[in-house]
Order: structure tokens, then sequence, then C-alpha cells
């Protein structure tokens, strides 16, 4: 399970002639070097592609954290008409696969002309109805009398969302967020579509150009260098939010 | 604060919507409670009393009728221009807050002229945190306190305001026994000190008896009976307020008056004057029993049960609406609990009869 | 309208705008591509309506080399992926100590960038001039012949790509299936012990039907997830799929609508409309063999 792990960072310290040199690859190496970190760097832009990337994953997040919010808010504690009916087509677009309708919004993304653009990136990414319903069965479960009495000393319902229900949910919300910062970390197909400027890639689209066109040679290392620089935040991430991101994806994520 | 409520109803649509009817939960309550007086609302579950008090303090807009605190009508004002506290059962202390926060919480939304400076603030919360004696337990989380503790800042809470009337919605039924002895006097106590005039809602009689000045007995929305507790307990209004209260309950026995003579089965037990034949219902109180062996009642003996201070004596007669029927009797006027068949004397202001039809109280005077 | 309905309103109001842009209008929008014939996106004409373009797509021999790895991907796959995921679990629920451990082994490839694993993967398998690769290597150690696994013969790039695939999706489902198995009662086993019931039984008669909805869960979702597989393989064989002759349907859309051979949305969404249909069938079909609701929302993302 972990050795493409071992051998992902292992190749990304052996220098390249080094690399090169081993017609039978070792499986360590005495002279750890991190050149292939500069040359990962330099020779591609895989900083700025980290930039689009931490712009992207945040604005998206953020402006998701909102929308979800505000929607969960509405269909757990507001008594409206219609709030079943809107509730149960919210869950049958659930269904409803990305591949469906990633065509018409690159159609319409394309002719709002912002592709290249973050706005074109971040849009179409931002509503989860999962997460909706996630935090709505969630604020659903914070007792009735918490409301009555915020009620009665004159709180007003965005206050109390604020001061009370989020509070009350945070270990839900930080799970959603983390989530979805996994998810646009790793996003591809939609970047891919919609930027073909490399200043708007993400790290995603970098590792591709990486690969298909490399350091200009097959300069494995180098390679191995950007893959982990990539990959290391979300490790982190991951190690220090480990339980929560547990306990968020059994309960009900998928991969893909 | 005196409150006064008038023609107050409430109804709700049917929660099964098939159903085009309404429920009426609260029907023309008119009532008064007098400044700084505790009035508990006293019914079974079902009866209106919570709904009624949610009209008080405003989470329920009234579908007819006026709702005054002293001379201002409130009707039609939002919850927190009221000036009222409610505590509630399950406390409803914010889960993510320390004690004091929660205290603080009121306040903090106060706006315009209201508006507290910080140290004003954590003034007003220590002074009711005082009131409540929960001083040391002020950074403590709900989730680290007992049930009573909560309770007690559930109270500082709602009182942190000063409000004008507090209202308190089974405030005691989330604790144990011995806690919600205690904390029974704890509330009669702080509600003494603060003066603000009161409404508690509960279902338990017992509770209701030893903290109100003032009981509200209500059925279906309706009340029944507005008066001091004893005064209820001794001159109720109809079999459903004679019922409900006092433990062991009144002994319900079907009876008729025939000239002048009352009798419960077979057994002619009190001559009546001016009283006009018709069949009733005979409530007799259990310590309206006096054993004698010449009693006009006479009962089959079940059992005698002896709980120190008291002897409760369970028999049974053909009339009586329940299985058995219990009568206290002191401890040293001891039966023998051997014979098969005991005779009772009655006490005739521990008897009452009601209309067999309406069940509403009959009077009667004996000869 | 009252006024607390305009307020609740106001609060989905971007919830309702997104997906009303982003999910509700693409959908109907999907559809009508899909019907229009020769639909230019320059001049934006149309010559006509009808099934023209689901016919060009389904004779398409690139769409039907992308259904055909589709299916060995689902149907290798998914069996394997949770079959081997099952006997891991039940073997890693008796290690106690080490939870904690595996647990963050088994989550990485979640977190990781399909992408950028795949690189790894497709280092350790490719035959390059300087190199046979790792894992030739260890083939020749065997007395095998090399084998270049990401441009050689089909079935070597279909070998590489399921194994990549059961890498990638197997983690997932050793944590759902371990938490499924430690919420299981003790106190069954200890009644099965007491009657002596042997290991199998207990296995097949207790652990199996107490863990069958989470077990039906994975096997639906993991259907959904793999008839969607794409990322994977661009991460093993680069974007011209169409080339390397290891095109899957998803990959077949965004080629008709984007790169080097895209310009046709209607061709697109004639295939990704057949793609839901297969996807709704099997899912339907699932659905109905179990005859179980899936434990909680999954799925499609």
């Amino acid at each position: 399970m972990l050795f493409p792990f071992y051998w992902m960072l292992l190749t990304s310290v052996k220098s390249y002639s080094a690399y090169n040199g081993e017609y039978i690859p070792q499986f360590y190496t005495l002279s750890p070097t991190f050149e292939n970190y500069a040359e990962a760097f330099t020779a591609v832009p895989l900083a700025r592609y980290f930039l689009n990337t931490l712009i992207f994953t945040l604005a998206t997040t953020a402006a998701m954290l909102a929308v979800t919010v505000l929607a969960a808010f509405a269909f757990s504690r507001l008594a409206f008409r219609g709030r079943n009916v809107l509730f149960a087509a919210f869950l049958s677009l659930m269904m409803i696969p990305n591949e469906l309708v990633i065509i018409t919004n690159f159609v319409t993304i394309t002719e709002w002309h912002m592709r290249n653009t973050f706005q074109g990136l971040i849009l179409p990414s931002v509503t989860s109805i999962f997460y909706i319903y996630l935090l709505k069965e969630n604020f659903e479960q914070i007792p009735d009398e918490l409301y009555k009495a915020a009620k009665l000393d004159g709180t007003s319902d965005l206050k109390y969302l604020l001061r009370v229900m989020i509070p009350i949910c945070r270990p839900t919300i930080i799970t959603i967020t983390i989530l979805k910062v996994i998810e646009c970390w790793n996003s591809y197909v939609w970047p891919r579509l919609i930027t073909d400027d490399s200043d708007y890639f993400l790290v995603s689209n970098g590792i591709q150009t990486i690969r298909e066109s490399g350091f200009g040679r097959e300069n494995i290392p180098a390679m191995m260098a950007a893959v982990v620089a990539v990959s290391l935040p979300l490790i982190v991430l991951f190690l220090i939010f480990r339980k929560k991101i547990m306990d968020g994806v059994s309960r009900g994520g998928t991969k893909g | 604060m005196k409150v006064r409520l008038e023609h107050l109803t409430k109804r709700f649509p049917n929660s099964n919507r098939k159903i085009k009817t309404e429920v009426t939960a609260v029907d023309d309550v008119t009532l008064e409670i007098p400044d700084g007086q505790l009035a508990v609302l006293l019914g079974p579950s079902g009866c209106g009393k919570s709904t009624a008090l949610n009209l008080i303090c405003g989470l329920e807009k009234p579908t007819e009728g006026r709702i005054y605190f002293g001379d201002d009508d409130v009707t039609d004002l939002a919850p927190e221009n009221r000036g009222v506290g409610l505590v509630f059962q399950n406390y409803a202390l914010y889960p993510h807050m320390t004690a004091l926060q929660n205290i603080l919480f009121p306040l903090q939304n106060l706006k315009g002229e209201a508006k507290l400076s910080r140290e004003q603030m954590t003034e007003k919360a220590m002074e009711a945190a005082k009131l409540v004696q929960i001083e040391e337990l002020l950074d403590r989380k709900p989730g680290q306190m007992s049930g009573g503790q909560q309770q007690r800042v559930a109270i500082a809470r709602a009182l942190v305001k000063m409000p004008r009337v507090l209202l308190l919605d089974e405030p005691l039924s989330n604790l144990d026994a011995r806690l919600r002895l205690q904390t029974r006097e704890e509330l009669r106590r702080i509600q003494r000190e603060t003066g603000i005039t009161t409404v508690f809602v509960t279902h338990d009689q017992e509770e209701a008896m030893s903290i109100s000045d003032m009981m509200v007995v209500m059925r279906k929305g309706a009340v029944h009976q507005t008066g001091k507790p004893q005064e209820i307990y001794d001159e109720p209004v109809d079999l459903f307020v004679a019922k409900f209260l006092g433990t062991p309950p009144i002994n319900v026995f079907e009876g008729k008056v025939r000239g002048g003579v009352l009798t419960v089965g077979a057994d002619a037990v009190m001559e009546l004057e001016d009283t006009p034949d018709r069949d009733v219902w005979v409530g007799i109180r259990p310590e309206g029993f006096i054993p004698d062996v010449g009693g006009p009642l006479r009962c089959g003996l079940v059992g005698v049960e002896v709980m120190g201070r008291d002897t409760t004596v369970v028999a049974t007669h053909p009339a009586c609406a329940a299985d058995n029927l219990r009568a206290i009797i002191s401890a040293d006027t001891g039966i023998g609990s051997s014979a098969g068949e005991v005779r009772f004397a009655l006490k005739r202001e521990k008897l009452f009869l009601f209309d067999k039809e309406t069940e509403e109280r009959v009077p009667f005077r004996a000869r | 309208m009252k006024q607390s309905d305009l307020k609740a309103w106001l609060y989905l109001l971007p919830a309702i705008l997104f997906l009303g842009i982003f999910m509700v209008y693409p959908l109907i929008d999907v559809f009508i591509y899909s019907f229009e014939e020769g639909y230019n996106s320059a001049s934006q004409t149309v010559y006509g309506v009808g099934w023209y373009n689901y016919s060009y797509v389904l004779h398409d021999p690139y769409f039907l080399q992308a259904v055909k790895n589709t299916f060995i991907i689902v149907l290798i796959t998914v069996p394997l992926s949770t079959g081997l995921a099952l006997l891991i679990s039940v073997g890693l629920s008796s290690v106690k100590p080490l939870k904690d451990l595996y647990q963050t082994v088994f989550f990485l490839p979640y977190v990781t960038n399909t992408l950028a694993v795949g690189l790894v993967f497709m280092i350790l398998f490719k035959k390059t001039a300087y190199t046979d690769g790792m894992v030739n290597l260890l083939i020749n150690q065997f007395g095998g012949e090399s084998v270049d696994f990401i441009d050689g013969p089909y079935w070597a790039k279909m070998f590489i790509m399921c194994f990549y695939t059961i890498w990638v999706v197997m983690p997932f489902k050793i944590l759902i299936l371990t938490s499924a198995l430690a919420s299981v009662d003790k106190t069954y086993y200890n009644a099965a012990k007491i009657d002596g019931t042997p290991r199998w039984r207990v296995f097949t008669r207790i652990t199996l039907p107490m863990i069958s909805p989470m077990i039906f869960y994975l096997v639906i979702t993991g259907f959904i997830g793999a008839f969607k597989a794409y990322s994977d393989e661009v991460a093993l064989f680069g974007t011209n799929l169409n080339a390397a002759g290891m095109n899957t349907i998803v990959g077949y859309v965004y080629d008709m609508l984007y790169g080097d051979s895209g310009g046709y949305p209607s061709y697109a969404s004639a295939a990704a409309l057949i793609l839901f249909s297969i996807v709704l069938t099997i899912t339907c079909v699932n659905l109905l063999v179990t005859r179980r609701g899936r434990p909680g929302y999954a799925g499609a993302r």
C-alpha cells in the first residue's frame, strides 16, 4: 500500500545522474539531494500552480460554506411554504452525475468569457447538495428550545445562526470543509476543460503537463519531486485532521 | 407586574392535513395573576398549558384575545420586547458556551438605550449567578454540570434581564425526586426575593400545590378552576378537578339522591336537605373516612398498609368506580384487620356530589 | 407571500441560483444538445433534430472501444476490490493495537492526488530506453519477459489499469468495512462462541449479514464510480487516451467536448446520456437484486 509513496519520496531525492545510472533501481540512496525540488520549482511554474490551486481551493470552499450554511439553515430552521418539495428536489439532483452537466457548464462558462479565469473555475464547483443535506441533518439535532430561548432574548435569525448553530455544529462544518478542500485540491477534469493558459493551471493540470512535456527530458526524479510537493499539503492536512476526515468520509463520501 | 389574559384563544391547523378542522389548544381563557404572585398552570398533558405559556411569552400569536402586563397590552409585541424570562424543561442552555456566557447572552442582544457596557453586563450576570448560587460554576460548560446546576444557570439566564414576568415550563421534571424537592424550595425563595410575577407550568399536582400562590387547573384548553391551592382542594368545582388533585386520589362512587337520602350502592350514607332527586357521582377524599362499626358505608376489606404516621385502608365497594377505594386513617384508630367487612362513617366536608351528566359540583346541605 | 417565507427563500437564493445555472439548466440543455444534429458552435446553427448524434456515437469505434474498456474495468475492479477489501478488513479487525496506523496508511490514497500517484505507478511499470522499470525487473527475477505496461500490449495496459484502480479505491472500502465490522455488537460473537459455532459459520451467518448493508452500499457506489473512471486513466496513459486505446466513456465525452478532437458538444451530450442510462440501469438492477435501500446518501458527485 505504502510502497508507491516510498518510491515517490525516494526517487525525488536521488540525483538525476544517479537515477539514470541505475539500471537496477536502488531501494535506498546514500546521497539524498534536494536539487530535484529546486528543479521542479524552477523548470516549470510549480509555485504558480500552487498559488492558483490555493486561491481556487480557498475561494471555492469559502463560497461553498456560505451557500451551504444558509441553505441548510433555511431547510432546518425556517418554516416556509414549499420547503419539503424543494428539499426533495434538491435530493433528487444529487443523483445527477457531474459528467452530464459539465458539457453545458463548459459552454456556459465559455459564453460568459470566463475561460482561464478564477471565476470560471470556481463558480460551477460551489454548490454541493450532499453537504447541504449533511449540515441540515446536523442543524436539526439542535433542540427547538434553544431557538425559542434565543428568540425570547431578541436574537435575530442570522445572529442565532452565527452565534449558536454554527458553533454547535462546528465538527460537521470542519468535516465538510476538509472534504471540500481535498476535492478542490485534487480536482482535475473541470480545471482541465476550462483552462488552457498555464497561468491558470492547477497542480493537477501542472502534473499532467509535466508528464506530457516533462522538463524537456525524462527527468523522473524532478517529476517525483513535483509529485511529492503536490501531495504533501493534503497529507499534512490529513494527518492533522485524520479523525474528522474519517468521520466525514464514512458518513457517505466517495472518491470519484 | 399583574398579568391578565382576556378571552385568549389559540387554534392550530390539524397536524394531519387531510382533516380540515382546527385543534383548539387554548379555549377562551380569561385569567388574572396578581403582581408578585407565583401562579401554576396545572393540567394533564395536552391540556394547553404549555401553549398558554408560549402565548404569554410571545413565541405563539393568539388567534383571539388580548394579553396585558399591568396596563400594557403586549399581545402584538415581539417576545424580546415583552420583558419576559423563560426557563425550559430541558434548560436549553447553549452547549458551546460557559455558564457565564450563557447568562450574558440575553444582555448582549440589548440595543439602543438599553445597551450595557461590558462591566455592567458582567455585574448583572454576577448578580443573577449569586441569586441562584452558582458563582463557582461560571467557567463550566453545560456538559460539565449536573442537571440541577444546569437548571440554576437556566434560571439565572432568564432572570438576568430582570424580566417583568418569569415563565417556567415544567422546570423540575428532568430532575430526580430529591433534587426536585430541593429545587422547588429554591425556586420559591428566588421568586420571593425578586418579587417577579411568575407563571409555572406543570402536570404534577403535588408540585403545583406545594409551590403556588395561585393555581389554574386546565383541561382541553379551558380553565376549570382558579384559586389558592387549598381552596381548590377543599372546594373543587367539578369531578375533573376533584380527581386531578390529591394523592391518593379521591374515591368516586355512583350514587343516587332519592327523597332527601343519598345512597351509595345499597348504603344510605347521608340525609340531605332541599336536594331534588337526581343521579350523582359521589367523591370522598381518602381522609374523609372514619372507621366505625356502626357506620353507614359497608365495604369489603382488602388490606391495610401501615406507613408510619398514617394507615391506608384498601377496601372494595360495589358502587365504587374504581376496583378499590383507599381511606387514610390515623395510625392509632386501628381496625381489626381480621374482619372481612369494614364500615365507615363519612366526614361531611370531605364528601362532594357531582352531576352524573355534566360532572359539575352539586351543592348540598346535610341534615 | 408571507414575510417569513420571503426570508427563507432569501437564505436559499444562493443555493438555488447556483444549482439552477450549473445543474438544472445543463440537465435540460444536455437533452436538447443530444438531439440537435450538426450543431455548429461558431454559428450556433442546427441542421435538424433527431437521433443522429446517438447513432454517430454508437457507431464510433473510439466510443465502442471506450465502452469495452469501461465495462472491463467495472467488471474486474468492483468485485475484486470489494472482495479483497472484505478479506483484508476481516483480517485487520482482529489486530486492535495498530488500528490508528493502518487507518492512516489506508487513507493516504484517498487524500492524495490521483494524477500524482498515477505518475509513480507509471514509472514503476514503464519500460524505457534507460531501464525496464521496477516491476519488469521483478518479473525478470522470476524468469519472466519484460513487458511495457504503459505503451505495450492491450492486456498489459488493462492489467495495470485495473491494478491501479483497485489500489485507489480499495483503501476506502477497507475503511468503511472495518468500521462496519467494529460496529457489530460483540454479544453476537459471544453467543456464537457459547454455541460452539465454527469460525467460518460465524462469518457467513453472523458477520456478513450484519455488514451486508455496507457491502451493498460499497458495491453500488463502486459501480457508479468505476463507470465514471477517467482521471486514473489519464494519470497512467496521458490525455490522449484514444491513441493509447485506453479511453473510457467519460474520457470520450471530454474528448468530444474539448481537446484535439473536441468541439462536438452534441456527440458529447449523447455519449453522456448513454453513460447515464447505463449507470442508472445498473444501479436500479443492483437495488432490485439487493432489495435494500442504501444507507445514507452517497454517491454521484
